[in-house]
């Protein structure tokens, strides 16, 4: 009788105490975004990442018109009160183009980090660092052929070289399902550009999180973990995981500029995101010709603007989480 | 450290293979027919099937590689598909040497600015002028060349008239000025943050502490105690840095029609000159390994602690 007493007293303490430090560690994560809320840098960032995004999100209610709506009787206008950014060469409302813009760029950004940084970066990370020997030379060996390539070459190529068997394969599958409109809607320059994107940013996540875990593999908490039979998955995403986050959180916020700024670069080299579907790379192309510098300036201070103000804003959040998350290299 | 060096110098043939073989491939499947390229739209059946013959693209997939590595080792890069009867050796190496003095110029603007910036921020750390420089430095991140190069065209060459729109005239000359700024800009950022971070981090050892309490003149202690070993962690970047550089080539030099190999990569990735495509990513590849191995060596070189880790890696 005692004995249960005493096991169940036990219990309720281990209990206590697992509770205890489950509040303790969600409180140093509400503790960093407390200290973040408390940085100008932070506030700033986060603000300007909201309005550009969110007005990308709700770009077809929020823009005046139609990214595609001509008004001819308005062509290469500055700005007006019909027009607050003037219009295009075509009567385009530049205003509504450069919302609509966002909307793209938000989506391959968000895509390509999602799978690439994320999903296959941390992933491959984890086993590499994990399980180590034969599988981590194997990954770190393709992360190292990777990076041997010039980065935007390689990009450039795969999606020149991918584009036609892509938009072959969403023709076919509108054929087979009977959805009309994925390759008008411009689906297969999405894929192709995320799927370059993505092929991309795995390596540096990787290798981030490998080092980290080849790190923590070694201390107590995980050596306790295996020996009470936790499973390796449980131990690499329960354990290894949450404990390796913090820099990859900053990594990948400041990596989301440069994502965000190479979605721009390809479709203004033209093989991004196909026009008729608005781009902010696409418009910075039709407005950086000299000619058109000097006779209709206001057609490319719009993109750049928000293209600049976007990178600036992650580069700002990703700064202020490293210096909330990573004290030490303040 | 021999070994280390010897095993790093094995890996690059394998790597140059792989990296090779990738872009072949793609260039194998991907869209657009050389010989059709070659000819025109307007090609009759016949003749674009005896170009192809001629090219020796009528041949299997591992007889093409295979050839093409064999004729690579002997230092024969091919023949351009566009530009007829040129080889593709003459038409690259002139614009190789074209980029590297704009981005030896673009990486003296990053490193020359950046460099002071960091020690500046980090003797005066924690001040309003810490916090501003490190925030510029954000902004100089942010502002990628093809964000920075239309207005640098529009406000010093198109309304002031100091600089020419395009076009290059060689190192010493005004058309220089615009892409290097452009270029060097975005990486002023990186060096200022690890400049400063170094910078920081010796300021607050014992040894500068001990330096000054042996009676060394300020100087000394700024320059034989702090500097050099503050700058230790900027050469990595350096190597590093070489990335960054040529990924702004390509669009820079694509703004200003500076015919240097980033232009000429975009343009043959679109008229579908595979020759030359393949010989400028095998160019750039090997640029990238050296450098990094270049870098490994001189940091062993400079920071002896390192030296003793490398060779343990290299397994003595």
């Amino acid at each position: 009788m005692v004995d249960a007493e005493l096991n169940s007293n036990v219990a309720s303490e281990t209990a206590d105490l697992q509770s205890q430090s489950m509040e303790k560690s969600r409180g140093l994560w509400a503790q960093a975004a407390l200290q973040l809320l408390h940085r100008p840098k932070a506030i700033f960032g986060i603000t300007v990442i909201l309005l550009l995004y969110g007005g990308g999100i709700l770009a077809p209610w929020l823009a005046p018109q139609g990214y595609n709506e001509q008004d001819l009787f308005a062509v290469r206008q500055g700005p007006s009160a019909a027009h607050w950014l003037g219009t295009d060469f075509v009567g385009r409302d530049v205003l509504s183009r450069t919302i609509f813009s966002l909307r793209t760029n938000l989506i391959i950004t968000a895509a390509s980090v999602a799978t690439g940084a994320l999903a296959i970066g941390v992933t491959l990370g984890l086993v590499s660092g994990y399980i180590g020997g034969k599988v981590d030379t194997l990954i770190m060996r393709i992360g190292e052929v990777f990076l041997a390539f010039p980065g935007l070459l390689l990009v450039i190529l795969l999606a020149a070289t991918l584009k036609p068997r892509v938009l072959d394969w969403v023709r076919s599958f509108e054929d087979a399902t009977g959805i009309d409109g994925l390759v008008q809607w411009g689906v297969a320059d999405y894929l192709v550009i995320f799927g370059a994107l993505a092929a991309f940013s795995w390596v540096g996540v990787a290798r981030l999180v490998r080092g980290q875990v080849i790190t923590l593999k070694a201390t107590a908490f995980v050596e306790a973990t295996q020996v009470m039979g936790a499973s390796t998955w449980r131990v690499m995403f329960h354990h290894l995981l949450p404990n390796a986050l913090p820099p990859v959180i900053v990594v990948v916020t400041m990596g989301m500029g440069a994502i965000a700024g190479a979605e721009v670069v390809l479709s203004w080299l033209g093989i991004g995101i196909q026009p008729p579907v608005p781009s902010l790379g696409s418009m910075i192309r039709e407005g950086q010709d000299v000619s058109v510098l000097r006779n209709a300036s206001h057609l490319i201070l719009p993109p750049i603007v928000v293209v600049g103000l976007l990178i600036f804003a992650w580069n700002l959040l990703g700064d202020a989480l490293n210096d909330v998350l990573n004290p030490r290299q303040g | 450290m021999t070994a280390f060096i010897v095993r790093r110098l094995l890996w690059l043939p394998v790597l140059l293979v792989i990296v090779s073989f990738v872009t072949f491939v793609l260039g194998f499947y991907g869209p657009g027919d050389p010989a059709e390229v070659r000819l025109g739209t307007r090609a009759t059946p016949e003749a674009v099937e005896r170009v192809r013959e001629q090219l020796g693209l009528d041949r299997n997939f591992f007889v093409q590689y295979g050839s093409y590595v064999w004729d690579f080792v002997r230092g024969d890069l091919g023949d351009s598909y566009i530009f007829q009867g040129r080889s593709v050796r003459e038409l690259v190496m002139p614009k190789v040497w074209i980029s590297a003095q704009l981005g030896f110029a673009a990486m003296l603007i990053s490193v020359g600015v950046g460099i002071p910036l960091g020690l500046i921020t980090a003797y005066k750390q924690g001040t309003w002028l810490d916090t501003t420089l490190v925030s510029l430095s954000l902004l100089f991140l942010s502002t990628p060349v093809f964000i920075s190069a239309p207005f640098l065209i529009l406000f010093f060459a198109v309304n002031l008239g100091f600089f020419p729109v395009s076009g290059w005239d060689g190192f010493f000359s005004t058309s220089l000025i615009m892409p290097a700024l452009v270029m060097g800009t975005p990486g002023i950022a990186g060096m200022t943050r690890l400049t400063r971070a170094s910078a920081v981090d010796v300021l607050s050892q014992d040894y500068i502490r001990t330096a000054r309490a042996k009676g060394l003149s300020e100087v000394t202690v700024q320059a034989r105690h702090v500097l050099q070993n503050a700058l230790m962690p900027v050469v990595t970047i350096l190597g590093l840095s070489l990335a960054g550089l040529v990924e702004g080539a390509f669009i820079t030099e694509t703004i200003f029609g500076i015919p240097g190999i980033g232009r000429l990569a975009v343009d043959s990735i679109f008229s579908r000159d595979y020759p030359v495509i393949m010989a400028l990513v095998i160019i750039v590849a090997t640029a990238f390994v050296l450098a990094n191995l270049l870098v490994d060596l001189l940091y062993g070189f400079l920071d002896p602690r390192t030296r003793q880790s490398v060779g343990g890696y290299g397994g003595r």
